[in-house]
């Protein structure tokens, strides 16, 4: 590349050479190869530290806690997770929190299938607006919309019900699965379709016979970031639902009485509601990669 | 790909834009009928008309809320974006490597955002906090519930903790796209390390930086959990953001009315800077597809 | 219905977008847009510009209700008048 500009005066190209042969030796050195992965390690440990510090609260007694600092459990304990386990509220609010979840996810792919298709494959009046008018949704604040949804729902008759959650949560959950399946749609080449068409497949038969199954990964995917947004939101679900439907996050404010905060609980809660995005992005971790592009790659 | 004119597509659309509809729209008419008038129930009520409009703009604590707010977005836009992109370089590529750290970095993406803010409550506490504790070991002051800077230096720390990784993410797929076959072009010519990333890496990353600087604007804008849990908004009001005050207003204060037309203003810039960037991404979409 | 709490100049408002919008649909339907550009800085479609003039509209109403003394009506004035100039030569 610096030959291409010949005011470069020959003297410093060819310091820039010995530089540069330079660098590259140092660079197959191993401390050159190492600097990378200390680099990660240290941001990867910024990422690590605060959730381990949570465990290490989990597995304290409060005795233990409020005592003094101790980098990790003296006597380990596991009886905020046995309260938790054992207490009504605290493990419904798991199972309402991934009812509604579930319930979000089923309903979001099953009407952002063929929305996503119909914007992959065709146009028609209106597609642009309507596009990006699904994406103002993905932006809009939950805040704004909170009285509203109060009202609606109670009026509805669906307030502190599941599928209160699952519908509010449609609001940004299905632009973001269009979203997401749109670019995934997009690389198929379109000659599918139509060869299937010539060999008489009607619609509905060739989508799910055969276009369905050509997309799994992208199926998958786009059903990791509907869980993801979904179990992490929490102004919807906690103002939707009072008691029969309460999610986790909101079970959890319940934790600071007169007496002071109950640290442990808390801490065994938090790692809990970790958990289960672990098992769903080891799942799809060979396709999250390609998920984050929007299938766009 | 070229896209065949149908309007029987609508056809497809049609359930989604019910639920879709149902969820959004009539929520927003709701809202705007609440903005012009003082509801006290569903049979009392007055029309205001633009009373209430003329109140939120020139309430002084919301003009600040919103300065705050923009202050904040950009600051975290800041730090996470070229440390999102550092991050991407830096992740290993292949392997059972690979697999472990896009784990780990995605971990904080998949944590409820109010237990984001318990994680650093615990974390950044005098008493009990690795963090808090170990600050004031070093001599340093740190009290969160005091200190405006320390407030607000947690809170962008647990921002840049919590979302840098969706900047990584969205780099690291967008790098993965790249040939290795242009690495080995780059490396025949001896192009340096910055060579590489200027005029190879980057090109290819501007499309979903594109996407993750909007993800992360909105995101950012409308953040609300984890700051109410960490601080509270305060000391005194230095870290109530947009949402935190306007939820206050229309749950704690049932002040329907006024926080109506404040959610209207506040819809009103989300709207406008999404279509900014939607307008930029399709016009570059178009550029490219010009060019190729 | 009822819990919405229509009043009039909300429905009149929200009517008159629905009939924007379907109005805008058919004139689609009976004569395609083209993209093309005017004094905006993007080529745009019909639909685009319709969106920039409502968009620029609702902030002018901001602008004026809040921060002038002026009457709204000057601002609704104003903002049809605009989004006129707009669809035409945006």
């Amino acid at each position: 590349m610096s030959q291409s500009k010949p005011t470069t005066p020959a003297e410093v190209r060819q310091r820039a050479a010995i530089e540069d042969k330079r660098k590259r030796r140092k660079s197959r050195a191993v401390p050159g190869r190492l600097r990378p992965k200390l680099l990660l390690g240290l941001y990867l440990l910024f990422v690590l530290l605060p959730i381990y510090w949570l465990m290490n609260m989990s597995f304290q007694s409060n005795t233990e806690i409020l005592g003094g600092l101790t980098l990790w459990p003296d006597n380990f304990t596991l009886e905020h997770y046995a309260k938790i386990f054992t207490t009504e509220t605290w493990y419904m609010g798991y199972v309402n929190s991934i009812t509604y979840v579930v319930m979000n996810m089923v309903i979001s792919i099953l009407v952002a299938l063929p929305a996503a298709y119909a914007f992959s494959r065709y146009h028609f009046i209106g597609d642009k607006h309507l596009f990006f008018w699904l994406l103002t949704n993905l932006m809009a604040p939950p805040a704004v919309f909170l009285l509203p949804y109060f009202q609606l729902y109670y009026t509805v008759g669906l307030f502190d019900t599941h599928i209160a959650v699952a519908l509010a949560h449609c609001l940004f959950n299905i632009p973001l699965a269009i979203w997401i399946l749109e670019g995934f749609m997009s690389s198929v080449p379109k000659e599918i379709d139509e060869t299937a068409f010539i060999d008489g497949y009607s619609f509905p038969r060739f989508f799910v016979r055969i276009f369905i199954p050509m997309i799994r990964s992208g199926i998958g995917v786009t059903l990791f970031f509907l869980f993801m947004f979904s179990w992490v939101e929490l102004l919807l679900a906690s103002t939707l639902t009072s008691t029969n439907a309460q999610p986790i996050a909101s079970v959890m404010t319940s934790t600071s009485t007169a007496s002071g905060i109950d640290w442990g609980t808390l801490a065994a809660a938090g790692v809990l509601t970790i958990l289960p995005g672990i098992l769903v992005v080891y799942f799809v971790r060979n396709h999250i990669a390609k998920g984050f592009a929007l299938g766009r790659t | 790909m070229n896209k065949v004119y149908d309007n029987k597509a609508w056809l497809l659309i049609l359930p989604m834009l019910a639920l879709v509809a149902f969820s959004a729209i009539i929520p927003l008419m709701t809202v705007v009928n609440y903005s012009v008038q003082d509801v006290f129930d569903a049979n009392t009520r007055f029309f205001t008309g633009t009373e209430w409009f003329v109140q939120m703009l020139n309430d002084p604590t919301l003009q600040s809320a919103l300065l705050r707010q923009f202050a904040f977005s950009l600051t975290v836009l800041c730090i996470q974006v070229p440390l999102g992109i550092g991050i991407a370089l830096l992740m290993p590529k292949k392997g059972w490597q690979a697999s472990a750290v896009l784990i780990l970095v995605t971990l904080p993406l998949l944590i409820p955002w109010n237990v984001v803010g318990s994680i650093w409550q615990i974390f950044t506490r005098g008493d009990i906090g690795l963090m808090g504790w170990g600050l004031r070991e070093l001599g340093y002051e740190y009290n969160i519930t005091r200190s405006t800077v320390d407030a607000w230096g947690t809170i962008i720390i647990m921002d840049v903790w919590h979302w840098t990784p969706l900047i990584a993410l969205l780099c690291y797929s967008g790098l993965r796209s790249i040939p290795e076959a242009y690495y080995q072009a780059a490396r025949i010519d001896r192009a340096s390390r910055w060579a590489v990333f200027r005029y190879i890496q980057l090109p290819k990353l501007t499309n979903v930086l594109v996407i993750g600087v909007l993800l992360r604007f909105m995101h950012s804008f409308m953040i609300y959990a984890e700051p109410f849990v960490l601080t509270g908004g305060g000391p005194g009001s230095s870290t109530t953001f947009l949402s935190q005050s306007l939820t206050t207003m229309a749950i704690g204060q049932q002040d329907l009315g006024p926080s109506a037309a404040f959610s209207l203003i506040y819809f009103l810039i989300i709207l406008l800077v999404s279509w900014v960037f939607y307008t930029a991404i399709m016009n570059m979409q178009k550029d490219k597809e010009g060019g190729a | 219905m009822e819990w919405m709490v229509w009043t009039l100049p909300t429905t009149l408002f929200f009517s008159f977008i629905g009939a924007m919008l379907a109005g805008m649909t058919v004139w689609e339907v009976v004569q395609p847009t083209v993209e093309r550009k005017g004094f905006l800085p993007i080529s745009t479609t019909r639909g685009d510009r319709l969106f920039i003039g409502l968009l620029s509209a609702a902030y002018l109403h901001l602008l004026v209700v809040g921060f002038t003394p002026l009457s709204i009506w000057w601002a609704l004035a104003g903002s049809a008048l605009w989004l006129l100039v707009l669809i035409r030569w945006g």
